[in-house]
């Protein structure tokens, strides 16, 4: 694996995760997941529905027991530790916020069950509302508040206790497009202030990518690729991780062969495509679809054999390209680009 | 949805009809308890609280409440213990059998009263009485708890399931013990359902003829076997139209706070 600083320096890694398994009756939800999460990471697992990454995040914070493996937070085993005594805290998709308390209750209630004084954990609560800018809901009860400030208090509620990592199961899921695009800054400035590790869950490639210094990106119950959004995109280790992140571009074995002179299935990404022969690849193909994007054209161009490229083309009015539907147009790439799944 | 003109008259008849076979004859006893005549003439030629004086001093009807009291707060003691305990088992576990148990604690609220009436009956002596334990109170108490578990247990799953567990895996995961949990998050979000289903319950006992009738032995006497036995007896009939009084108002208050307490949580209802 390309970084796990632990075998650098003597500081642990925040989470380990050793060949942890989770079986649901016959179906096999986590198969055999390795995983090292540095301290003050903001970690991504993204995958698709189903791809065992929400179970990996309640294995971490102890709503599930495993079937074999280890969990190690902070470089101690805590695999067989109740979800109380581990020093993690979850924001929950749905948020979780108790509703029978108001906001400040819900913000003191980690603090409360630890036993500390009312004046410090009140001080410490209204300054973790402060932090998400929610000063002066204290009184208020959750259902008084909208999806977005629920999900603010989650957040101070689980960040008053100074966790050592801090777990997001899909946090801006239930959230509009315009209010999670938000939220995606906010929460990658709140983490870079606090330096607390952040792993979180989601399938939204485009948020994995936005918001994660890394990114796990999960399949079938296991781990297909770990590394950075650049190496996750421009590098991906296979079919299901070209397709999951970002558009892909399959060349298949009879293209390959004749395009590439290589042998295997290989991907370029749309926007490493141009029309003309500005490339040391060359290729001809017939425009099947046109889909115009706002700032981008969508080009999908049909190849002798059967594959179909996606090639998008900004809208900067530099174009010359003219292209209609059943146009046979030249297209070209940098080899550089191209790169083997398979 | 939307009504014609004429559909919603014939709706308002019909639920006026309904109210008042309902409640005309519970007028008539409220006002019969204040009608002098020991034949109940009516009109009642003049109002007078005669009959209430005397059902206050009566010691049969005093202690036959009484008895129905005890009876009714020792089953739905039992119901909320095993009922409530139950329904926690069923709605956050999984284990082999859970249907079937589902099942046989319902099915109790489905059986006529007489058939658990003689099998109890005939439990209790065969069981009990070797024991010294006959016929009373007691016996009267597990009886009715049979059916009054139900009313606990329903109530309660059906809280459980509409809450779920994330609340609580969101008090464990802030630090909280389970006990804390318990305390803090579970309790207070089904404490409503748990008086909803105990009301019920002491409702249900409350009122309960046919087990008990096989269930209590002769020494002790439920209210309403008081008045089963009691009303056509010329002396003791007009005190009977004043206890009557007396529970229509009594029940009323506690039925109206189940309902809003259960939020439309089925109940699962024996009348």
């Amino acid at each position: 694996m390309k970084d796990s600083p632990s075998t650098i320096t003597d500081v642990p890694n925040a989470i380990r995760l050793i060949n942890l398994v989770k079986n649901f009756g016959v179906v096999q939800a986590v198969a055999g997941v390795n995983l090292d999460i540095v301290n003050g990471e903001f970690f991504a697992m993204l995958g698709p529905s189903g791809s065992g990454k929400t179970t990996v995040l309640r294995l971490i914070a102890g709503f599930e027991t495993q079937d074999s493996g280890a969990v190690e937070i902070d470089g101690i085993n805590v695999s067989n530790v109740p979800p109380f005594k581990r020093d993690v805290n979850t924001v929950f998709q749905n948020y979780a916020l108790f509703p029978h308390m108001n906001i400040i209750e819900n913000v003191e209630y980690g603090l409360k069950v630890k036993g500390i004084n009312k004046n410090e954990r009140r001080e410490r609560a209204v300054a973790a509302l402060e932090r998400v800018q929610l000063r002066g809901y204290e009184k208020r009860t959750p259902s008084q508040l909208s999806g977005g400030q629920q999900q603010r208090v989650a957040l101070a509620r689980a960040l008053v206790n100074e966790p050592k990592v801090l777990l997001l199961d899909e946090p801006l899921g239930a959230l509009d497009l315009k209010l999670r695009r938000e939220m995606q800054v906010e929460l990658k400035e709140l983490q870079q202030q606090i330096g607390i590790t952040f792993v979180f869950v989601t399938h939204d490639q485009e948020e994995a990518l936005t918001m994660a210094n890394r990114i796990a990106v999960f399949n079938h119950g296991k781990i297909e690729q770990v590394g950075t959004p650049q190496e996750v995109y421009e590098k991906p280790s296979s079919d299901f991780v070209a397709g999951f992140v970002g558009i892909s571009n399959l060349l298949h074995e009879k293209a390959s062969e004749q395009i590439l002179g290589k042998k295997g299935i290989f991907s370029i990404r749309p926007e490493k495509i141009r029309f003309g022969h500005g490339g040391d690849r060359k290729t001809s193909g017939l425009v099947k679809e046109i889909a115009f994007l706002g700032s981008f054209t969508r080009f999908s161009v049909e190849l002798a054999h059967g594959d179909r490229l996606v090639l998008l083309k900004e809208n900067d009015g530099s174009s010359e390209i003219d292209s209609t539907v059943g146009a046979l147009v030249q297209i070209s790439w940098n080899s550089k680009y191209e790169f083997q799944v398979e | 949805m939307h009504l014609s003109k004429s559909a919603r008259y014939v709706l308002a008849l019909l639920t006026s009809i309904t109210l008042l076979f309902i409640y005309v004859p519970l007028l008539v006893v409220v006002i019969n308890s204040f009608n002098p005549s020991k034949t109940f003439s009516w009109p009642p030629s003049s109002l007078s609280t005669l009959w209430w004086s005397k059902a206050f001093h009566n010691e049969g009807v005093i202690s036959a409440l009484m008895t129905s009291i005890k009876a009714g707060v020792g089953a739905s003691v039992i119901a909320l213990l095993l009922g409530s305990g139950l329904a926690f088992a069923v709605a956050r576990y999984e284990f082999f059998g859970k249907e079937t148990i589902s099942l046989l604690v319902v099915l109790p609220i489905a059986l006529p009263g007489i058939i658990t009436g003689i099998a109890l009956n005939s439990a209790f002596r065969i069981i009990l009485q070797p024991f010294g334990v006959g016929l009373g109170l007691f016996t009267v108490i597990i009886g009715h708890a049979t059916f009054c578990i139900v009313i606990v247990y329903n109530n309660l799953l059906a809280r459980l399931r509409r809450v779920g567990s994330t609340l609580e895996e969101a008090s464990g995961d802030l630090g909280a013990d389970t006990w804390q949990t318990f305390r803090y998050v579970t309790f207070p979000t089904i404490r409503s359902s748990l008086v909803a289903g105990a009301l019920l319950a002491f409702a249900l006992s409350f009122d309960e003829i046919v087990v008990t009738t096989f269930t209590s032995g002769a020494e002790i006497e439920t209210l309403p076997q008081w008045i089963f036995n009691n009303l056509f007896r010329p002396n003791q009939a007009p005190i009977v139209n004043v206890v009557a009084a007396v529970l229509i108002i009594g029940f009323a208050l506690p039925v109206w706070l189940s309902q809003r307490l259960s939020q439309g949580a089925p109940a699962g209802g024996r009348i």
